[in-house]
């Protein structure tokens, strides 16, 4: 770690810290909801599906900035859930916290696209041969279908990954680009390309941010084709 | 006991079934399109009906003028689907295990050794469905379904969509599960010899209505009940086997008549039950002499039905049973057959299939 610490600048590795610290945590707090959420679209009829299909992706179609702003309305001190959550002491606006909640926003539609997916091949015929075995819902969805959908949860989660360490627009205009505690990678690399003379370290995170996604990638390809090939019983 | 009371919209048709399943295995029998399966998802809790009731034991499951409904997962049916839906995921030891996760402490289960001993899956257990045969998935299909320590099995054409040969391999599996574990079966086909080998109670469905319920040798000896049509028409006969000949022959005594047929794996004393295919029965008059054929039962004719076609369906009461009759009605013409009428049915030993005889009564 010396050695990197080295070759980066300490506000640099900050940067780098921090978004994989926001990615994650984004990634992790997004995954439970879009599992479900991707399961309601695919299996279950009900009133308003449209319009919680078209929310959740709001955040693709929308520019960038829009979203942190909406972000800022609402979350924000003054917002109506910003200011309520305030009261019990946590805070959004401008913190790293922020910065994760615009990130695990923007990457949802992408992660509930992938496990949709995923859902929808994993036939319902298979539930119904579970709950005649005694599995109730809850179970069946433990024992059958999640296992089954690992390979699309994985692509999904990498994919939401990969969406957080990139997204730049939603979280400037939300937490803004302060080092050391809202300054991303992007928002790091913009702002080193602001200043004279900043272009070597703005390579420096640009190589760092190839060698993340890459690495990302691997792992989950490797991940996904363990979990297809146990889901495809072989 | 089973007790099914439902009505159900279909496309095209509207399903009205009432009826009850003593112990043993109670077929539903029809062709396909007639509601079969809508009335076993209903029993299973797969399907809501529009109205009706279902209990077990006395134990209402579904009751819609109470409102009352039990989910699939706490009716603790053994469900054996007719593509297998074997979990892909899963090897088939976990397959097998899954249910009994779920199932009471208290609940009679069998053993896994003694199911996987019963079904002969020993050699597969570590494999994973995708690398097993139909045959293969469709007993794992069986065993899981046990394993779950069912009050009653379900068993929705679970043979259709075998090939001859496997489905051959897979019948005598139900028979044990009859005779050896005794459960109650509620059994889906429109297959005349799957009636044959696994009734004790058959209730015939048409157009989304019971036709006719009736113990096996009822149901198929009745002329006016074809559900699987004129060509599948076969009568039920209970035989006791009497010896085996060194030529390869078993001799059976079906109620003081001898009936021989192609060796009958049972030993003697044992009760099996022989489908006659109606078509394989030729009648004469006089007790034929030097005809090749050697199963020459006497009967009286009790009543001859004839269609549209050329052909007409005798039934004949023999010392062995009710037999059916396809022949033409010129024949019936010439021989002069009416209600009353003396007259034998000769059939040919090879034209029964080992698949037609099976075990107990």
């Amino acid at each position: 770690m010396s050695a990197e610490t080295a070759w980066l600048g300490p506000e640099e590795w900050q940067a780098v810290m921090l978004s994989l610290r926001v990615s994650i945590w984004a990634t992790l707090a997004a995954l439970p909801l879009a599992v479900f959420v991707a399961y309601a679209l695919a299996r279950w009829q009900f009133p308003g599906k449209q319009i919680i299909n078209s929310l959740v992706h709001l955040p693709l179609i929308l520019p960038p900035v829009v979203t942190g702003y909406l972000l800022l309305m609402v979350f924000g001190t003054k917002g109506p859930i910003g200011g309520a959550l305030q009261q019990i002491g946590i805070v959004f606006a401008f913190r790293w916290t922020g910065a994760a909640l615009a990130a695990a926003i923007m990457a949802f539609p992408l992660m509930v696209r992938a496990i949709r997916l995923s859902v929808e091949a994993v036939d319902p015929k298979l539930e119904q041969a579970a709950a005649t075995l005694g599995a109730s819902r809850l179970m069946c969805f433990a024992t059958i279908t999640l296992p089954m959908i690992l390979p699309g949860l994985i692509a999904g989660a990498v994919l939401g990954f990969a969406k957080a360490m990139g997204e730049f627009g939603a979280t400037i205009t939300f937490v803004s680009s302060i080092p050391g505690q809202t300054q991303t990678l992007p928002s790091a690399i913009y702002t080193f390309l602001q200043v004279p003379g900043g272009e070597t370290a703005a390579l420096r995170l640009t190589l760092v941010s190839i060698a993340i996604a890459l690495t990302a990638l691997l792992l989950s390809e490797l991940l996904a084709r363990r979990a297809a090939d146990r889901a495809g019983g072989h | 006991m089973l007790t099914v009371s439902l009505q159900h919209a279909l496309p095209g048709f509207g399903l009205n079934v009432q009826f009850e399943a003593p112990p043993g295995v109670t077929v539903l029998f029809g062709r396909s399109g007639t509601g079969k399966t809508t009335v076993i998802q209903t029993v299973a809790g797969l399907l809501r009906p529009d109205q009706g009731s279902v209990a077990l034991e006395g134990e209402v499951l579904c009751d819609t003028s109470q409102g009352k409904w039990l989910p699939p997962h706490k009716r603790r049916m053994g469900y054996v689907f007719q593509e297998g839906r074997l979990f892909p995921h899963l090897t088939v030891r976990q397959n097998l295990l899954f249910g009994q996760w779920f199932a009471p402490r208290d609940a009679k289960r069998e053993s896994l050794d003694k199911v996987v001993d019963l079904l002969g899956i020993g050699p597969l257990l570590q494999r994973r469905p995708g690398r097993l045969s139909g045959g293969e998935k469709q007993r794992v299909a069986i065993g899981r379904a046990l394993l779950a320590a069912p009050r009653m099995i379900l068993a929705d054409e679970p043979l259709s969509a075998l090939d001859e040969a496997r489905k051959a391999e897979i019948l005598p599996y139900f028979e044990r599960l009859r005779d050896e574990i005794g459960i109650p079966m509620l059994y889906v086909s429109h297959s005349a010899a799957e009636v044959a080998r696994l009734a004790t109670t058959v209730v015939v469905l048409q157009d989304g209505k019971v036709q006719r319920q009736g113990t096996a040798a009822e149901v198929l000896g009745d002329s006016a009940v074809m559900p699987a049509g004129v060509r599948a028409a076969g009568a039920l006969l209970q035989a006791r086997v009497a010896r085996h000949h060194s030529d390869g022959l078993t001799e059976l005594d079906a109620g003081g008549v001898p009936l021989f047929l192609p060796q009958v794996a049972k030993a003697p004393g044992s009760v099996v039950r022989i489908r006659i295919s109606a078509h394989e029965v030729i009648l004469s008059r006089q007790r034929p002499e030097g005809l090749s054929a050697l199963n020459i039962l006497p009967g009286t004719v009790e009543h001859i039905r004839s269609g549209a076609g050329p052909g007409a369906m005798v039934s004949l009461t023999t010392p062995a049973g009710r037999v059916l009759a396809r022949i033409t009605r010129r024949s019936a013409r010439a021989l002069g057959l009416e209600p009353g009428a003396e007259c034998h049915a000769v059939v040919k030993t090879v034209s029964i299939a080992p698949e037609d005889v099976g075990s107990g009564g």
